[in-house]
This record gives structure tokens, sequence and C-alpha cells, in this order.
């Protein structure tokens, strides 16, 4: 918060940083890392799952003594899907998306010098970063990474004897979420102690753009979810090591009966959806925040429905800590839970359906420029619709009961919470780069960027849901042991090209971004034209933010287009220009929108 | 394929140096009138695909779909699930309709001025109220089917137990009594596999085998056991699904509407198996007979994979006699 300049050294400025800009690089290009991996795994999963015994010489070249003759060993296929979920869900999409743009956007965009503390800030990214290393690590242990599924049920996850996994791996997988979940409730009480207290004049809730909702309301879902992720996670501890028996009762493997008696791994299910669903909040709600700031410049016009945008943030993030239970329909818990779950899971459609509604209608008689990121947000509301709605077939416990864990689930929330959300943040990444890096990115593989993954997403999960309504369940390692599924193996084929070709073109993004880096345009001040206050900072980062005094806000962030007479299309605009900073006081006789 | 696989490869690759090389020509980086302009007919292009491949799996994906429900209680499950599925296929078609065309027709250019259009309390109610009356009936129907499935009092019903351990399944019928003697994994020795309590009196009747065999038309009501981790019996053709659960029992029911022989004639069936044998053929393997199955749906180890029993379904006096030719417990373990 400090407004006087004071000798930085390499180290404070780049690596033991306080400045929220900076720190928001170091999330950006961290997640960036584990993505990297996270996709090669999948990439890996995928060839297998299109040619179980086909020997590929890339797999006996990564995986060393977890394949045999260039075949992958089914326990390390189970770890390839565990850690790949692991790394995308938490590690790219809640400490990557989440951990970037509320950083960079919450000081800048509410008029603030820098986060409420710019020193948690810093332990919240170093903890994510051990975090980081030992998931990585955990890669290299001799028995294999963690294999129980990222859902880590016990006792499979808790047990050395039931999976190889289970040993050493699954320990640092503990431990690493462990530290993880600090990092994040270190950075979302931050984040929510910012927004509330350093606005500054004129920035009143009602004001805030609606990425400082989504930001705001996602880590007061971190705050009330996350902690119990951690006790679910102590217990296993508890469980794995010290003999109790929190989740394991009557247990009989290896030829002996263990110890365990009397607990229940359905209370570890329910413990660790608790964090589990309102996760793909965590996940999906910024990327939407993202979305509507985007989609309303780039479409020059208002976002459509800003208070019925923040009321469905609103009423989507208490109705997620409150659906849990739609993963465990079949868990064996009291069918009259299953029935009580249902309404509340199928009541989300409600205000994700007026999200979905409200962009397409900010699109309606827009000037859209399509621009990579405006591509990347329409991209998000398509699969976000695609995705969302099978979600009203798995949220109805009578008809999840038959397929349940099947593709279909996989495709769905792929679509729904992966594409989408990874869509959010490429559509985030190329709207903001010119505010993180002081330069731009070439739209010209913005563009082939955008237009082979989108092709490569439907591709890879529109198929995927016919696979599942064949019955085929996932985690399997290879679908060879059924015949029943011989007819799907040509499908997987297709998914897997898709998977591939889809992968690999994330080199193009890579290059851009690094390149663009360094090489890229100098950008200007406000290359988008927006209204936000981050466009009215200068290019070159200083502490502290702005120049001189906080700037001063006069109106909401969406007055885009705004007319002489409000009822004439054709009219001129108000402010003679297209767009209105916030800091722009009303005129006289102008209303407030 | 492969073939095919790598020269996909070969061209990703290419056009991703290709197009790393153009960076240092093309340094646009705010979209154009021409970006756009391009943009809005790729998004048309785009959408083509889109319902290209929307319909054709639809159509052409048909055949590998499951079957129609095997039991009676699914019935309403597949009724339930068509009518949501033509909701949601109707809206995900006008959606993404929408969403593609309006970029192309809303591109933007110089002389173009976007409308300022910020709110409207009707529209918007319109489009929380339709979803939330859609919403109720799908609540509704699915509500009352749920109950429907986890109805479990019928008395008569035949009680079977399923016990999962890595990586197989084993059974028991509760014999002549229809209840189960008790079980816990203490009692695990020698061929006494699932841990049955020799003491007691239920118990003695009870019948162990390793396929199931139900007969046609009547109610069965299945108890799971797990001797390890967690696994599912996953029964996809009846849409049954349950979790076998370590420390604990849990419940399900239906009952089989089809026996085998009758799901081999059925339409659906014929032509799945037609397909599959065309694959099985040209690769050289024996000929592939429909069979219900019950798979592991609940990862499990490295076996999980293959881990599946198989259900047969007949007619009530063949059940009778095969139940009968099973031997007892008490017979077998003594």
């Amino acid at each position: 918060m400090s407004e006087h300049h004071h000798k930085e050294t390499f180290v404070t400025k780049y690596i033991f940083t306080q400045d929220h800009k900076m720190i928001s690089k170091q999330f950006l290009v961290t997640g960036m890392f584990m993505g990297i991996i996270a996709v090669f795994m999948s990439m890996l999963f995928r060839l297998q799952l299109a040619w179980p015994d086909k020997s590929f010489t890339i797999i006996e070249a990564f995986l060393g003594p977890h394949q045999t003759d260039g075949i992958m060993n089914p326990d390390f296929y189970l770890a390839l899907v565990t850690i790949h979920g692991t790394i995308m869900v938490f590690f790219v999409l809640t400490a990557g998306l989440s951990g970037t743009f509320s950083n960079l956007l919450i000081p800048l965009q509410i008029g603030a010098r820098d986060m409420a503390s710019g020193f948690l800030n810093m332990v919240s990214y170093w903890l994510f970063f051990v975090s980081s290393v030992i998931m990585v690590i955990s890669l290299f242990v001799e028995a294999g990474p963690a294999s129980a599924g990222w859902t880590i049920y016990p006792p499979l996850s808790a047990l050395p004897q039931a999976i190889p996994g289970s040993g050493a791996g699954m320990t640092l997988w503990l431990v690493s979420m462990a530290i993880f979940v600090a990092s994040s409730l270190i950075g979302a009480l931050n984040y929510i102690v910012t927004v509330f207290n350093l606005r500054t004049k004129g920035m009143k809730m009602t004001r805030l753009p609606l990425t400082i909702w989504a930001f705001f309301i996602t880590a007061i879902i971190g705050v009330v979810s996350f902690p119990v992720l951690l006790s679910a996670a102590l217990l296993l501890i508890f469980d794995r090591s010290f003999g109790t028996s929190f989740y394991l009762s009557d247990i009989f493997i290896s030829g002996e009966v263990l110890h365990y008696q009397g607990g229940s791994p359905v209370l570890f299910e329910h413990l660790f959806w608790f964090l589990g669903h309102p996760e793909v909040y965590i996940v999906l709600l910024p990327a939407l925040g993202i979305t509507s700031e985007i989609i309303s410049t780039n479409s020059r016009k208002p976002i459509f429905g800003y208070r019925a945008m923040v009321m469905s943030i609103m009423a989507i993030a208490f109705l997620s800590t409150i659906v849990w239970g739609h993963h465990m329909f079949i868990s064996g818990m009291n069918p009259f839970l299953g029935s009580v779950f249902t309404f509340t899971t199928l009541l989300i459609a409600i205000p994700s359906a007026v999200k979905a509604f409200n962009y397409v209608t900010t699109l309606w008689k827009g000037n859209l420029q399509l621009n990579p990121a405006m591509l990347f947000s329409i991209g998000l509301v398509s699969t976000f619709v695609t995705g969302g709605l099978t979600g009203l077939v798995l949220g109805d416990s009578a008809l999840d009961i038959a397929i349940h864990d099947t593709y279909f689930v996989v495709a769905h929330f792929h679509l729904v919470m992966g594409v989408s959300a990874i869509f959010g943040m490429y559509a985030g990444i190329y709207h903001w780069f010119p505010k993180m890096y002081g330069r731009m990115m070439n739209k010209t593989l913005g563009y082939w960027h955008f237009w082979i993954t989108i092709i490569c997403a439907y591709g890879v999960f529109w198929p995927m849901h016919f696979i599942g309504l064949a019955g085929l369940p996932r985690r399997y390692y290879s679908n060879t042991a059924f015949p029943m599924f011989d007819d799907l193996a040509d499908i997987n084929k297709v998914i897997t090209i898709f998977a591939l070709v889809g992968g690999i073109a994330q080199i193009i993004f890579i290059a851009n971004f690094f390149i663009s880096m360094y090489r890229g345009d100098k950008a200007t001040q406000n290359p988008w034209k927006s209204n936000t206050l981050e466009w009215t900072t200068p290019v070159e980062h200083i502490h502290g933010n702005w120049p001189g005094k906080l700037p001063e806000v006069h109106r909401w962030a969406y007055d885009y287009s705004k007319r002489v007479d409000p009822n004439d299309d054709e009219s001129d605009y108000l402010h003679g220009q297209d767009y209105v900073l916030q800091t722009t006081p009303l005129l006289e006789g102008e209303e407030q929108s | 394929m492969l073939a095919l696989f790598y020269i996909f490869i070969g061209v990703a690759i290419g056009v991703s140096f290709w197009q790393i090389t153009r960076i240092m020509n093309f340094r646009g980086v705010i979209a154009t009138d021409e970006d756009n302009t391009k943009q809005g007919r790729n998004a048309l292009l785009f959408m083509a695909f889109l319902y290209a491949m929307m319909i054709y799996c639809l159509i052409y994906m048909n055949v590998i779909m499951l079957p129609e429900s095997a039991s009676i209680e699914g019935e309403h499950d597949d009724n339930l699930f068509n009518i949501t599925f033509i909701l949601i296929g109707v809206v995900q078609f006008a959606m993404q309709f929408l969403i593609f065309y309006f970029t192309y027709k809303y591109k933007g250019n110089k002389d173009r001025k976007a409308k300022f259009y910020a709110d409207s309390h009707k529209l918007e109610l319109i489009w929380t109220v339709t979803p939330a009356i859609v919403l109720v009936v799908l609540i509704g129907y699915g509500l009352w089917q749920w109950n429907n499935i986890m109805d479990l009092s019928d008395d008569d019903a035949i009680v079977i137990e399923v016990y999962s351990q890595q990586f197989r399944w084993e059974a028991r019928y509760a014999g002549e009594d229809n209840t189960l003697g008790r079980g816990n994994v203490n009692f695990i020795q020698g061929i006494n596999t699932m841990g049955v309590d020799m003491n007691d009196k239920n118990a003695q009747d009870d019948k162990q085998v390793t396929e199931l065999y139900l007969p046609k038309g009547k109610k069965i009501h299945f108890k799971f056991r797990s001797q390890d981790v967690l696994h599912s019996a996953y029964m996809p053709h009846f849409r049954a699904q349950m979790n076998c659960v370590p420390g604990m029992v849990t419940e399900f029911g239906f009952t089989p509407k089809f026996t085998t022989d009758e799901m081999r004639q059925q339409s659906e069936v014929v032509a799945k198996t037609a397909g599959i044998n065309k694959i099985r053929k040209a690769k050289g393997e024996d000929v592939y007979q429909f069979d219900y199955l019950l798979l592991c749906n609940k990862i499990c180890g490295a076996s999980h994979y293959s881990m599946q029993m198989k259900i047969t379904v007949v007619e009530q006096d063949e059940y009778d006699k095969w139940i009968s030719e099973q031997p007892t417990l008490a017979t077998v373990i003594q």
C-alpha cells in the first residue's frame, strides 16, 4: 500500500513480491505450467483408450517403470486420470484462474492501490507454489502417484494394499492439497476484505463490474467450503497413518481382516462433495464474470440485466452449497435425501438459464468486435449451454442412476466446467494481457487458437455423451473386457484424435503468450475502449497502481453506446464516443443507468 | 486409423510452426472490420459444423445406445429421459443458433451503432418463470419415479445379496426362508468367501453363486456388501446402480421385464449385436451374443476395468429348476 517508492531488488520485484500485479502473473505462469502437465497426461490416457493394445514410444519414453513395452500399466492409467483431474480442477482452474484474475483485477477494478494485505497475498502464492511442487514431486514416487480418482474415496485411497498409488503418492497428494487449501483460504479472505474495504470513492457495491462480483462471491464460497476439504483430508490422514476409523470399517484385504470398525466411506463422500460441488462454481463463476465483462465491452453494449446477473451469481452460490448430494444418489444414502438434492440441484438451472439468456441478449443488436477474447467468451456461452443442459438429466436422481459414472458424466462436466472455465481463462488472458505485460497478443494466432480449440472441444465431448448412453463406465483402463462395448472403439479413436489435435494446438497459445510478452506490439492505455478503472492506470506498472490520487467513480461499468435520446437507436452518443469511463462524471440531466 | 492420426499430428505441428513464424509478420492485435467480417463468417461455418455433428451423432449413434429398459421400473426412466432429452435438445439447437447467428449478424463495423439496451424486467421475468415451470414438471415426474424405484416394500421380492471384492462379484440367494444369514468379513475363511456366519440359522439354506439367475416378472430385492473398497454394481440394461460400501448394506430393487432370450430378439439389441459382430469378425474374434451384465462402476483398483458378472433372466419355471439345483451353504461348507 506504500505510495513512496523504495528500492527494489530482483528478489523483491519478481520473487517475493507483494505487488498484486506481479503475484497475479506468478499465479498465471504456475497455473499454465501445471496445465501443460495435465493436458499432456490427458493425451497419454486418450492414446491408451483409443489403442489399448498398441505400443507407443512416447509412452515408453515418459512413463518409465509404469509401462510394459510401450503400453501403460492399469495402475498408472488410474494415476493419470487422478492427477489430471486434481491438477485441472485445483491448480489450473482454481488457482490459475481465480488466483490470476482476482489478484489482477480486484484492486485495479475497484480502485485500490493493492490488496488489503500484500504480505498475505504473497504467502498465498508461495503456499500454492509449494503445493504445486509437492504435487509434481508425487509423480515421481516409486509406487506411482495417487490413483484413487480425483475424489480419492476411501477405502481405496486409504489402503496401499488396494492400489499402489495409495502409499507415498497419496500421502504427498494429501499434504499438497492441505497446503493448497491454506493458500486458497488466505487468498479468498484477502479478496473479500479488499472488496469490502478498499473500494475507491463512488464505487458502490451496485457499481462493481461483474468480474468483481464473481470473484467476490467465489471467494465467499471458497471460505465456506474449502475448510471442509481440509478436515476431510485430515481425517483421512488419521485413518491412513494413525489407525483411526473415520471412514473405514469391516475390511478384508490381502488375506487379512483389518482392525477398522464403525467408520463410513459415505461420511467422506459427504465431506468431499461439500467442497467438491461448490468447487465447480469456484471454477466457473470467475469465468462467467470475465465473460460478462468481455462480452459487454466487445459488444459495445451494456451487459443485459446487470442486477439479474448479480442476483443469479448469488443464487448459484447459495444453491451450490446445498446440492452436493447429487454426486451421491447411488452411494447408499437415504433415498429421501436423494429427493431433496434432486430438487435443489434442478433449481440451479434457473439462475444458470437467466445468465445464458442474458449473454445472448447482450449480443443482440450489438456492434461485436470479434477479438480473440470475445470469441472465447462466446465459445464459453456455447459450451456452458451445451454442458449445462445435460445437467438436467444427471441432476435428476431417477435418471442419474442409469448413467452415473459413465462417460455421459465426463462429457457433461468437461463441457460445463472444464471447457467453459478454460475458455473464460483464455478470454481473460487475451483481454488483460496488455494490462499484465504492457504488450498485445497476436490476434491471428488467437483466432487459430480459438477455432481449433472449440472444434476439438466439441469433437471430444459431444460424441462422448453417446458412449456414456451406451453404458460405458468412466475410469476403465480399457474397454476390451466387454464385447458389448466393441462398437464404441471407433468413436473412442475419433475422440482421441480430436483430443490430441486440441491438446497440441495449445502450443499456438503458449507461443503467442511468450513471444508476445517480449516482442508483442506495445499496448496503448485502453486498447479495447473499455469503461473499467484498470484502463485508467499507466501501461507501465507502478506500485500503487495510480500515480497521484485514486480515481473517483461516478457511474456503473457498462455505459457503452449510451445515447442522447435513450429511445432512439439512431441518435448520437451521449458522450461523443461509444464508451464512457467509470470516472466520467454524469452530465447534467444524464440518468444513471 | 493410426496413419490418419500421424497425419493429423503432423499437420497440427506444421500449422503451429507455420503460425509461429507468421507472428513475426502479422503484428495485428485489435480486430478490424475486416476481421469482424471474417470471424463472423467463421461463426456461421462453425455453427454448420456443430449442427452437422450434433445431428450426425443423434442419428447414427442411436444404434450404440442402451436398448429399452429391461426392468419394469425402468420404463418410466426411459420415458422421463426421452422427455428431458427432447426438451434440452430443442433448447440446445435454439440457443446455439442464437449464439452463433448473432455473432455473425451483429459483427461489428464502423457504421454500426450498438443498441443501448440494459434491462427488461418483462424479458427477464419470462426467462425466469419459463424454466421454473418446466423444472417443476421435470422435478415432479423425477421425484415420483425416484420413489417408485426406491420402494422396496414388496415382501414377496426375492432377496439376493451381491458381494464385491477386488476384482470379482459373488452373489448369495436367501433360500427357502427368503432371509439372508448374517455376513461379516470376520467370518471369511476357506470356501466361505462371502463371510457368512454359519451359526446363524437363516444362513443354512442360503445359496452362493458366481452368476445371477433372475426370474422374469418377479421383484428382486438386492442387498449389496463389499469386502474391501467401494465398488458399484451397475446393471445398465435394468437402469440400476448402487454402490457396495464396506461396513454397510445398501439396497436396490427391480423387476426384470424380458428374459435374456427375449432380449436377444429385440430389434435394438439385434441391430447393436450385428454391428458389434461385424467389428469382431473383421478382427477375427468369436461371435458375440447379448447378455445382461453387472459391471463395476466405481474405481476400485487395477482390474476395475474388467470386473463383471453375468446375469441371466429366465422364465419362472426355469428359475425354479435352476435354484433347486444350487447347493445350500450348509451342505457346501460343512
